[in-house]
């Protein structure tokens, strides 16, 4: 009897959240009360599922304007040292000039997010290690500030830092001597915003910049690498960065 | 004789040391001629756990919390050092550090170095967003 009892019960049970999870899921053919694909519970492990990514259009990119710079300057708490030549870069204005043709380009170049890091097979410590989704970052609590990181990376993406700071983003630990580069803004990504740059280009107006998950069909930035050309920067190393170029 | 007189020296001495031993904890303590940690809460309230656990195993929760938060992206609050920091910041400085930082009191206390601060902020960010 008490058998049956909990049968019965346990029968219910899952009667009750099979409707429920259905309900949450999809009230209507599209139209869905739980948006499954973003979004992701703070306990929730990041998954291998998606690929973060970035889709600069250089048409788009003006020359001389820093936004972007200056947005992951402000997020990040990059203030200058008073040593430009040694003060951390994490994203840079990079000016190109086709010689033959006159075609003159501005990109911004930060840390490209390979999917086979050189950083990260140098490292010694493991530090420099690259995220299920992606995104590549040095664990500062293992970081011995060698520098092979930034020796191995083709893109000049990795400073160290020379001195010791203060006043750092309570989501932005850095210090000295250890090496750091652009992190996605992991932080941000992490509670489905996007990267400070991105977000800073987007409000000015210009548009140059796309982020999102590659590997989702339905984003923005997947559609569009699938429908216009876009490079990598020396895609001959076959890295295959996340951060892609349109109009390079 | 004179092997004994010098057993009962040794042993007098012995005695002595033993009840110096024991009552120098009690004057030392009882004269406040130790200093120490001064622990300011600010704001009252339970912690993630209780004091004494608190007292032994914060570093543990710490270590464990900063790996899953670094390589998995897991970022739950409970034993999140920015949390930490945002409850037990001074009211006066703003900081965990200081001379009566909630921190370094008793981290000068105990004698263990503390080498979160190098990196993590002290302080908590500001309503208005922007860092102290």
């Amino acid at each position: 009897m008490s058998a049956d009892t909990n049968d019965g019960l346990s029968r219910r049970g899952f009667l009750a959240i099979s409707a429920a999870t259905l309900g949450g899921v999809m009230l209507a053919p599209g139209i869905r009360l739980i948006e499954i694909a973003a979004g992701r519970a703070p306990d929730q492990p990041v998954s291998k599922r998606v690929r973060w990514g970035l889709l600069i259009d250089t048409n788009k990119c003006a020359p001389g304007c820093d936004d972007c710079v200056k947005a992951c300057a402000t997020e990040n708490g990059l203030t200058s040292t008073g040593h430009p030549r040694t003060d951390a870069q994490w994203i840079r204005k990079v000016e190109l000039k086709d010689m033959r043709t006159g075609r003159a380009s501005s990109v911004p170049v930060m840390c490209q997010h390979c999917e086979h890091p050189p950083c990260v097979e140098v490292c010694p410590t493991g530090a420099s290690f690259k995220r299920a989704d992606g995104i590549v970052l040095v664990d500062r609590h293992i970081c011995i500030g060698c520098r092979y990181c930034m020796m191995a990376c083709p893109y000049k993406a990795r400073s160290i830092v020379f001195e010791a700071i203060t006043g750092q983003n309570p989501d932005v630990p850095r210090g000295n001597g250890c090496a750091e580069a652009c992190t996605l803004c992991v932080h941000r990504v992490d509670r489905d915003e996007q990267p400070a740059c991105v977000e800073a280009c987007t409000k000015a107006g210009h548009n140059a910049m796309v982020f999102g998950d590659l590997n989702d069909p339905q984003s923005e930035i997947a559609q569009r690498v699938a429908k216009y050309a876009s490079t990598q920067i020396r895609a001959d190393f076959r890295l295959n960065p996340g951060v892609r170029y349109q109009g390079l | 004789m004179n092997d004994d007189g010098f057993k009962a020296c040794t042993g007098r001495i012995a005695r002595a040391i033993c009840l110096l031993a024991l009552i120098l904890p009690v004057l030392a303590f009882g004269s406040e001629r130790v200093p120490k940690p001064v622990i300011e809460i600010a704001k009252p309230g339970k912690c993630v756990e209780d004091t004494a656990t608190m007292r032994r195993e914060h570093p543990d929760m710490l270590k464990h919390q900063r790996d899953l938060t670094m390589h998995e992206g897991i970022r739950t609050r409970t034993h999140s050092l920015k949390v930490c920091v945002a409850c037990h910041a001074s009211p006066k400085t703003g900081s965990v550090l200081g001379q009566n930082g909630f921190c370094q009191s008793c981290h000068e206390y105990a004698s263990v170095r503390i080498d979160c601060f190098n990196c993590h902020a002290s302080k908590p960010r500001l309503a208005s967003g922007g860092t102290p």
